[in-house]
């Protein structure tokens, strides 16, 4: 396996700490062991690339701190310039009106229906809120029951109807029912789909012109590879969704896919989800993510020390 | 569909106006393998290998190259060993029942692979039956039952909540009582970095022993095809805890190639054995390693 970055950086540099400034020459090495760093992280490849040069423009000049090397400096610039990059534009979650809706949607087995449940949790502990989730997943077998159940784990209503294969009609009855019943949230979980999938980028358009969203969340599995680009601009395309979720981010993954994203489509990752319970959601913490995709906290530590 | 470019396409167009493998070829070369999720230390084993050649052969030309590169990618691909082959959904003889054990991380396919794979045995003539031991997920065994239901095959389940090792020694027990010739376990996604629900896969897999002694006799461990790197922890992972002998790659019907398996073969000597490519109980495919180097380079823009 490759030896990982931090390791590679501390060889590759042991005897010229404070070598003066930043050259094309002396961080070569380190731009391509960061790109494939990257690349190993499931940053999409050429994404990868572009990133890398440009950092490396910027950090060309710069002067070396005297206790590290230009390698390890060049890392601190990179994970900073990945920390930027994927935050930024702070936004909250818009969930005025009467009721507020949030349409979910992305690829099969994302974590949708997980995510719909922790959402509804969230706003129901967290915000004050009454939120209403909507079955709008009329394919998965067993999607209503398995929504159902969330729903009765975290004591909020579903709405479903099980003879309906309009899931059209099904998300605009639900929003009905949320006047109705003075619930001032609905989260409609809509099935996994495939972004070439003609026939169901329609629905969820459909659903999506129907319903009128604050937000359309769309969420991703953050051990994703190089697809993700693709995927994510296609649902882009068709729904100019307002934010991104990145689930399963407890394992282990180095979640390059969250770079890609963002790069490609920049919108905004607005919540982690990091657990099959319905307490394990979380806020996107750029720097952490960062960390994570170069797969080294300790540089920067290094570097903030010196 | 997916439009077939085909492999001798993409290399075509990687080479374009060259007739001999130059790095610039190999740039490509590297790209097209990146970008299908094969990662950087299997891309430069390909790469080095092709390098070691031109450099020994002095003159490679890129229709060549072409036949270097499938053969090295289907060299990589190991192929199941005879007794856990069904390349026809046939079972191997004096293995019944014949017990598969589904397993993989979170929301991969696994439910919907084993609603496939009872069709296709059904088809084929098997007797099948599920053992529901996600006993966890929400909904999960509604969602198992609903897939027997297509495969027309019974089921053995409990509550939700239930010890899911129960579960399956009730299943293999059932199994060996009503003359099954396959039996299928479906087992709760979990990350292969929790370690107590790793275990929880082991003392799975020593119940179904204590009833059968060499089962289970194959051990799938289904792979999102969308997945990137992390699916080499994946195999790792789930090797340690249940010695897995095969795995299935689900959503190729979609736009990623699955790359990452040619990683995992190359580290771990696993074979691929399915793939899946829909949601339809035909949806499932018996693995083709010509098929599938051809598919890692049909780049689509
Ligand atoms: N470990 C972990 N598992 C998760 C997380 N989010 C979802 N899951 C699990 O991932 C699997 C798929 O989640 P679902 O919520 O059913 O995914 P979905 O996108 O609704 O799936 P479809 O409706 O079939 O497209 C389930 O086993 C969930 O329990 C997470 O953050 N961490
Ligand atoms: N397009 C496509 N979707 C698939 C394929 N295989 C499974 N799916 C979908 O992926 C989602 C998750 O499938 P499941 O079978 O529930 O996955 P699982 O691994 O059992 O999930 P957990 O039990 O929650 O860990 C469902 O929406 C399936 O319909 C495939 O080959 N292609
Ligand atoms: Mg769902
Ligand atoms: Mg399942």
């Amino acid at each position: 396996m490759f030896q990982n970055l931090s390791e590679r950086l501390e060889s590759a540099f042991k005897n010229i700490k404070g070598e003066g400034r930043i050259t094309e020459l002396n961080i070569a090495a380190t731009v391509k062991d960061i790109r494939r760093a990257l690349v190993d992280a499931d940053v999409n490849y050429k994404i990868a690339k572009e990133f890398t040069d440009t950092v490396k423009d910027k950090a060309i000049g710069s002067k070396v701190l005297l206790a590290v090397n230009p390698g390890q400096q060049m890392v601190k610039i990179v994970q900073d310039e990945l920390a930027e990059l994927m935050g930024g534009t702070e936004a909250e979650l818009d969930i005025k009106g009467s009721p507020a809706v949030i349409l979910i949607a992305g690829l099969q087995g994302s974590g949708k229906t997980t995510f719909s449940g922790k959402l509804a949790n969230y706003l129901k502990t967290k915000k004050g809120k009454s939120p209403l989730l909507a079955a709008a997943d009329i394919y998965r077998p067993a999607a209503i029951d398995q929504l159902t159940v969330l729903g009765g784990q975290i004591g909020v209503d579903v709405y479903s109807e099980r003879e309906n294969k309009d899931a059209v009609a099904i998300a605009q009855n639900a929003i009905k029912e949320a006047k109705a019943k003075n619930k001032n949230v609905v989260i409609i979980d809509t099935a996994g789909r495939l972004a070439i999938d003609e026939v169901l980028m329609t629905e969820v358009a459909n659903i999506r012109n129907a319903v009128t969203p604050n937000e359309i969340l769309f969420v991703v599995d953050s051990m994703t590879g190089q697809d993700a680009v693709n995927t994510a601009k296609a649902f882009n395309d068709r729904l100019d969704f307002t934010g991104v979720v990145l689930t399963k981010l407890d394992g282990d993954t180095r979640g390059g896919a969250a770079l890609s994203i963002k790069y490609t489509v920049n919108k905004p990752i607005k919540f982690v989800s990091s657990g099959e319970k319905m307490d394990t959601l979380d806020v996107f913490y750029p720097d952490r993510m960062a960390q994570r995709i170069l797969g080294m906290g300790d540089i920067t530590s290094l570097v903030e020390k010196a | 569909e997916k439009t077939k470019e085909g492999f001798l396409g993409k290399i075509a167009r990687a080479v374009a106006g060259k007739s001999t493998v130059d790095a610039e070829v190999l740039d490509n070369l590297e790209e097209a393998l990146v970008s299908a999720d094969v990662g950087i230390e299997t891309t430069v084993a390909i790469i080095e290998r092709i390098e070691a050649r031109v450099a020994r052969d002095k003159y490679i030309n890129t229709s060549e190259l072409n036949g270097i590169l499938q053969n090295e990618i289907e060299n990589i691909l190991v192929d199941a060993p005879a007794d856990t082959t069904y390349s026809n959904f046939d079972l191997p003889a004096g293995k019944k029942p014949f017990v598969l054990m589904v397993v993989g991380v979170n929301g991969v396919g696994k439910t919907t692979t084993i609603g496939k794979l009872a069709h296709h045995f059904t088809q084929a003539g098997k007797k099948v039956m599920l053992g529901a031991a996600d006993t966890f997920r929400a909904a999960a065994v509604d969602q198992l039952t609903i897939w027997s239901d297509r495969a027309g095959v019974p089921i053995v389940k409990r509550e939700m909540g239930s010890d899911p090792a129960s579960v399956a020694f009730d299943a293999v027990n059932s199994a060996v009582a009503k003359d099954i010739d396959v039996l299928i376990i479906d087992t709760a996604g979990r990350l292969h970095t929790k370690t107590h629900l790793m275990e929880e896969l082991s003392k799975i897999k020593r119940v179904i022993q204590k009833v059968i002694p060499d089962a289970p006799h194959d051990v799938l461990l289904v792979l999102d095809g969308s997945t990137g790197q992390n699916a080499i922890e994946q195999a790792k992972h789930f090797t340690a805890a249940t010695d897995v002998t095969g795995l299935v790659i689900t959503k190729l019907d979609g736009t990623a190639k699955g790359g990452v398996v040619l990683a995992i073969a190359h580290q771990f000597k696993i074979p691929v054995k399915f793939i899946g490519v829909g949601e339809r109980v035909e949806d499932l495919l018996v693995f083709d390693k010509h098929e599938f180097a051809d598919s890692l380079f049909n780049l689509k823009k």
